[in-house]
Order: structure tokens, then sequence, then C-alpha cells
């Protein structure tokens, strides 16, 4: 956790300095940083809202960003099931990257008996402090702190650490690499559009590869049953994406 | 695309941006009825967040400014390389963090890669 939490911290303060030296006013940086509190949204966002890229645009780009936390939102569902909406709410929006990595890796099932959601708010509030303490030093003291030596990196070098922790057998390793192709040859998608696709284009040959039964057969029938009730079809593909 | 947004047009925008932050990462929470996913989607979920973490990774690596890099010559690689050859020797993600660093750092102070 503890580990993790560096490469967070440095992440942040690049962060925080970014959104300052791109042009934002630190009353608007601080608050995006305490609202938004996601960094590879903040740094998708922020090159567009400088440009005077209209809000939708900014919008459905940090829609993109963020869908991988819809499919982990899927998988914190069983353990916050418990709770009234809005705590659930309120839980999920500490879900990020860290949080669902350590926590999903530890336990593989709700129980009562285990601490789970104590856990959770554990690693939530230290995720939440190496993010923000960082990212407001960083909109402080943004023109004192040098990092053209590549800071920022160790945010990626994090992610990539929870990528590999994700990693169970040859199957999903594959499925990775693929992901990673599809991301970067549609790339050029607008909205970053690239990670939906990624996305899918894994999903579908982790399906494949799992396979040897029906999941091919059943993904055809349904398309083929989209043509004759096409509401119930759009349905069903959205379920894909998400 | 014009001049950068105004306070009000920044206000919106962030705004809009936490509600979307809270929009995705509570997606499957909000609903109080039973979700039941269809046994494909399950099976998916496999995949999906390994796939969306690495598309959100590899990029960062490989790509300046939306172009495939085509040079060898970019501290990135070497970072990542090292720190892939410590996580799969030792695991720890502190120690994949360290490593990288250390090879990146002086390749682009002292050769400017």
């Amino acid at each position: 956790m503890s580990g993790v939490s560096l490469g967070i911290a440095a992440w942040g303060l690049v962060t925080g300095v970014a959104m300052v030296k791109s042009g934002l006013s630190v009353p608007m940086a601080l608050m995006m940083s305490l609202m938004v509190f996601g960094g590879s949204v903040q740094l998708a966002a922020i090159p567009l809202m400088m440009v005077g890229t209209p809000v939708w645009v900014i919008w459905a780009t940090a829609l993109c960003v963020n869908l991988r936390f819809v499919i982990f939102s899927a998988q914190w569902r069983p353990f916050f099931k418990r709770f009234p909406r809005w705590q659930r709410l309120s839980l999920g929006y500490f879900c990020a990257d860290l949080n669902y990595v350590l926590f999903m890796k530890r336990f593989k099932e709700p129980r009562d008996d285990e601490g789970q959601v104590e856990y959770f708010i554990g690693g939530a509030m230290m995720n939440w402090s190496a993010w923000q303490i960082p990212s407001i030093v960083g909109i402080v003291l943004a023109d004192v702190i040098p990092t053209h030596w590549g800071l920022g990196f160790a945010g990626v070098l994090a992610l990539l650490g929870l990528t590999y922790s994700l990693l169970s057998d040859k199957a999903t390793a594959f499925a990775a690499v693929v992901a990673a192709g599809a991301a970067v040859a549609a790339f050029a998608l607008p909205f970053r559009l690239y990670i939906v696709v990624a996305i899918a284009a894994a999903v579908c040959v982790g399906l494949l590869i799992d396979g040897g039964g029906d999941a091919g057969q059943r993904v055809l029938a349904r398309l083929r049953r989209r043509s004759i009730a096409p509401a119930d079809g759009d349905a069903r593909r959205e379920e894909v994406v998400a | 695309m014009n001049a950068p947004l105004s306070g009000l047009e920044a206000f919106i925008t962030i705004a809009g941006l936490t509600g979307i932050t809270v929009l995705t990462r509570a997606f499957f929470l909000f609903s109080d009825r039973e979700l039941v996913l269809p046994d494909w989607v399950r099976r998916g979920l496999r995949y999906a967040p390994l796939a969306a973490l690495a598309a959100v990774v590899v990029p960062e690596v490989v790509m300046t400014h939306g172009q495939l890099i085509a040079t060898w010559q970019d501290a990135r690689l070497y970072a990542v390389l090292a720190s892939t050859i410590y996580y799969f020797w030792r695991g720890g993600i502190l120690g994949t963090i360290i490593s990288g660093m250390l090879v990146l750092v002086p390749l682009k102070l002292v050769l400017g890669w």
C-alpha cells in the first residue's frame, strides 16, 4: 500500500504543477483536485480546457477515460450491497485504481467477519491523502517544482505495477496485450474512444479464449436477434461496453 | 477551439467532471435492485479491468503527441523494461516504481532522452 502511494504521490504532485502551469487559476486547480479527484481525467481535461474545447467534448473524453471505473464498480457492488444508496455512492467516489487492485487481490468474496469495508475505508483515506496533499503542494508551489526530469512517470509506473498485479494467467495476459495494441492503433479516435475500443477488443478475445462453450455463439445469437428486436439488442450492446 | 475557458466555464466544466467521477465510479452502485449480469458479461469482467488499465498505461509509454514513437532513444522504454524485470523478479510495486525511476532519471538528465 505504502509502496504504491509513493507513485500516487509523485503523480499527484506533477498533476498539481501541470494544472497551474497550463494556465488554470490556483482556486480552480484546487477545486479540480479536491472535487474531480482523478489523475487520468484531470490530465486529459486540462489541455482541452486550455484551448477552449467545448464543454461536452471534455465531458465525453472524461467518460471514456473513466470507463474502467464503471467496470470496477460492477465488482465493488457485492461488497457494498448492504449499505443504503447514498453510502454506496460515497464509497464509490473513493474507488480509485489503487484501492480496486489491492482490495480485489485480498478479498475474493463478500464476508461480514473480515473487516472488508474497514479495510477499504482505510485504504481510501490513505489513497486520498497520498493524492491530495502532494497535489495541493504542486498547485501552490507550481513555479518552483521542477518536473522536467520525469517525476510524473512515477504515476505511470505505479499504474504499470497495478496492471501487472492483475495478471492472473496467460489468457488475461494475452487479452491485455490485445488491449494495448488496440489502444495504440485506435489512439487517433476523438474523446479517447480508444479506451473503449481496447476494452471491447480484449473482452471479445477473452470470451473467445474461454470459449470452448457457447460464448461466441451466444454473442452471435444476440447480434442476430438485434435485427429483429433493436431495443433489446441495444441494451445488450451497452452491457458489452460496460 | 479558441480562448481558454473563462472562470465560470471552468467552474461548470469542473463541476461536470466531478459528476462524471461519481457517475463512473459508482455506476453499478446506484440501483437498489438486484443486479443480475448475464453469464457472458461476468466472464468478460475477468478481462475488462486489466484491459482498461493496459489501455491507459501503454499509450503513456510508447506514444508522444499522439504518435507511436519511432526512436529507441526514449527513457520511458528502458524505465518500463527495468520496472518489468523487477516486478517479475521480486514483485512489489514500490520496487517496480523505484527501479524504473532509477533508469529514467539519468537517461533523461544526462542523455536528454
